[in-house]
């Protein structure tokens, strides 16, 4: 019963995500248009041309047709997961983003579910005894920590970690000669991962960190938890069962959101890092004016946040009975 | 082990709990003595903010991180000093030897936990039972509180229910161990009146059957005469006077007593305006000198001021704080 409705619900958020999608693909196509210069100027170049060539050039491109019918194309292709065609890497763009999409899956999801995590655990520990002398230097360290830049904490950790002490290496996702198989080479992975997860880490966990804190601070004068402690229970079973959940909800929500803004400093992290996912291609293809892999990631990365959103939604719906699905 | 049957359940004295805020200290309870006898149902009234709550809060041991139990408070049940008692004892003898009610029956419960495990977790806490045998012992507790359908209640989350099955939950939960003390602070004040009778029949109810001793914390003179024995009046953080409902009723001797019989109706005393107590309580931070009563006491002396009054004793286990007794006025 309840889990029917459950799938009807998420069904029924995925629906909704749609129109979003179209809107989003409608304005990137319209930014497309009004970026100067005329893609057939681009590809001619200072070749001379007959004004014949122009339009067999145009005609094939599909350039001379009405600028509605072109969005109609667009979002036809679109809707086949066509997204162009990469001068630069000569590679269709969907493929070149799927291939660099499991690099930025692993350094993004380590880096979530470790600060998530930690993230919790520091904030539930400070919340038990505040403004202790360990509740406030884990509280400056992570007001430290939220306010490094990315780039800057990333640079100083490769200067230290992997320059001077050289613990890990500086660069890449795995060193030139290794196992190309087995536990070697995952061991060799583990390693390169270390220092960009760290680093992409930093933030997330100490905005983590600081809402655990407060919310679990005040979810424990709460009346239900005074209930709690009335039937017996010891501190640790009330944090655990009766505050630790509530206090949750706001955080959940907030990692879920979060989601969008690691996909947009995996740009700094991963090229600091020269880390071959979906963040570095971005860094690259706006210094190589490549539009159609660049576009094809705007599409791609809000498509990736509006899933986080609505799967947010649908985690939000199964800890907080209070929701409604209908 | 001679005494036992005859000592008081409930034996306080001299409870005193101490509020800090930021700028000052200050004792927001003084010097409360209560007994309660075994199967012996008492209320404390008083205004709000008088200090009825923290008093209950006090005696489980349950205060806020800004208050503290100070010196000579002793609280004996059965014979033990809570006050002094270590916490992992003191959370043995919560739920299970005293237990307490709340007032508002949404707050009081976990939004996000099921009934079912909130009751059962009660059970649990206390004693060492199977996941399936907890289970039937809250089914139980949720028919002695008469809830109808309690299996499906058992699945229900506390936003599914009404405000009156939700203070029964509360209440099933309370009484699930079958404590020797029930703690019921102001326990029908969030509901409707038709569910206030019911809640409290079901409350005198159940005392009954598990030969249970009540302290009531209200401020409902209506229900103080239907549903205790005995009746200690708090003003301003002390108590002013204690009496048995009877006598209380009959013959109330603080001025404060007498002024909060007069502003409660009542049927049989058909007057048009019932009487305010003029004033308003004393800010404890900064408590009167002299009888802390005396700034709004309609027949205060010019002593009033000046002393602060011990208990006179009445006879007939009636006393009151006030100097007007003392000098036989």
């Amino acid at each position: 019963m309840t889990g029917t409705r459950l799938l009807l619900y998420a069904l029924r958020r995925l629906l909704q995500a749609v129109p979003m999608i179209v809107i989003i693909l409608i304005v990137n196509f319209f930014l497309i248009h009004s970026a100067p210069g005329d893609p057939v100027d681009v590809l001619t170049g200072s070749m001379e041309t007959s004004e014949e060539y122009i339009a067999e050039l145009r005609a094939e491109f599909g350039l001379d047709k009405p600028l509605v019918q072109q969005l109609g194309i667009y979002l036809w292709k679109a809707a086949h997961f066509d997204l162009g065609y990469s001068m630069r890497y000569r590679q269709d763009v969907t493929g070149l983003i799927l291939s660099r999409l499991p690099a930025t899956l692993l350094l993004m999801g380590t880096a979530l579910v470790f600060s998530s995590f930690l993230g919790i655990m520091l904030g539930v520990f400070a919340a038990r005894r505040p403004y202790s002398l360990s509740d406030n230097a884990v509280t400056f360290i992570a007001l430290a920590g939220y306010s490094m830049p990315v780039f800057w904490l990333g640079q100083i950790l490769l200067l230290i970690f992997a320059v001077q002490l050289q613990w890990f290496p500086v660069q890449g996702m795995f060193s030139l000669r290794v196992p190309s198989h087995g536990w070697a080479r995952f061991a060799d992975l583990m390693h390169h991962l270390a220092l960009p997860a760290i680093t992409y880490s930093v933030y997330h966990l100490t905005l983590i960190y600081r809402l655990t804190r407060v919310k679990m601070q005040e979810t424990l004068t709460l009346d239900f938890c005074t209930t709690a402690r009335a039937k017996g229970l010891s501190e640790a079973s009330v944090v655990r069962r009766h505050a630790l959940p509530n206090a949750m909800l706001p955080v959940v929500t907030v990692i879920g959101l979060n989601f969008g803004f690691m996909l947009a400093g995996s740009v700094l992290t991963e090229t600091v890092f020269a880390w071959p996912g979906t963040g570095r291609l971005l860094y690259e293809a706006i210094n190589a004016r490549d539009y159609p892999v660049l576009l094809g990631l705007f599409t791609f990365l809000s498509l990736m946040v509006i899933l986080a959103n609505v799967l947010t939604d649908i985690i939000y719906a199964l800890i907080d009975p209070r929701v409604t699905y209908s | 082990m001679t005494d036992h049957a005859t000592a008081p359940l409930l034996c306080v004295r001299g409870l005193t709990t101490t509020l800090r805020t930021d700028t000052s200290e200050f004792d927001a309870v003084s010097d409360v003595s209560i007994t309660i006898g075994r199967g012996e149902a008492v209320a404390l009234v008083g205004e709000s903010g008088c200090g009825k709550s923290l008093t209950a809060l006090s005696l489980m041991r349950l205060l806020p991180s800004v208050a503290r139990l100070s010196p000579p408070t002793s609280v004996t049940f059965d014979g033990v000093d809570l006050a002094t008692q270590d916490d992992a004892e003191m959370r043995k003898a919560r739920g299970r030897k005293m237990a307490m009610i709340f007032q508002d029956p949404l707050t009081f419960l976990n939004p996000v936990m099921r009934i079912g495990d909130q009751v059962t977790e009660a059970i649990r806490v206390h004693n060492v039972l199977t996941k399936a045998e907890a289970s039937q012992l809250a089914l139980e507790s949720l028919e002695r509180v008469r809830i109808t359908a309690p299996a499906q209640v058992m699945r229900y989350y506390p936003h599914q229910l009404s405000g009156g099955m939700r203070q029964r939950i509360l209440i099933a939960m309370a009484i699930s161990c079958k404590p020797e003390l029930l703690i019921a602070d102001e326990p029908t004040t969030a509901l409707d009146v038709t569910i206030q009778a019911q809640i409290m029949d079901l409350l005198a109810d159940l005392r009954r059957e598990l030969g249970s001793s009540m302290l009531l914390i209200t401020h409902d003179m209506g229900l103080v005469a239907e549903y205790v024995d005995r009746v200690y009046v708090m003003y301003a953080g002390e108590i002013v006077e204690e009496a048995s409902v009877f006598d209380l009723f009959a013959a109330p001797k603080h001025p404060y007593t007498q002024a909060l019989l007069k502003s409660s109706l009542s049927v049989d005393r058909r007057t048009e305006v019932f009487e305010t107590i003029a004033g308003v309580p004393p800010n404890l931070a900064n408590a009167p000198k002299g009888c802390r009563f005396h700034p709004r006491c309609p027949v205060a002396i010019e002593r009033c001021a000046r002393e602060h009054p011990g208990f006179t004793d009445m006879g007939n286990a009636q006393r009151a704080r006030c100097l007007l007794l003392e000098e036989g006025a």
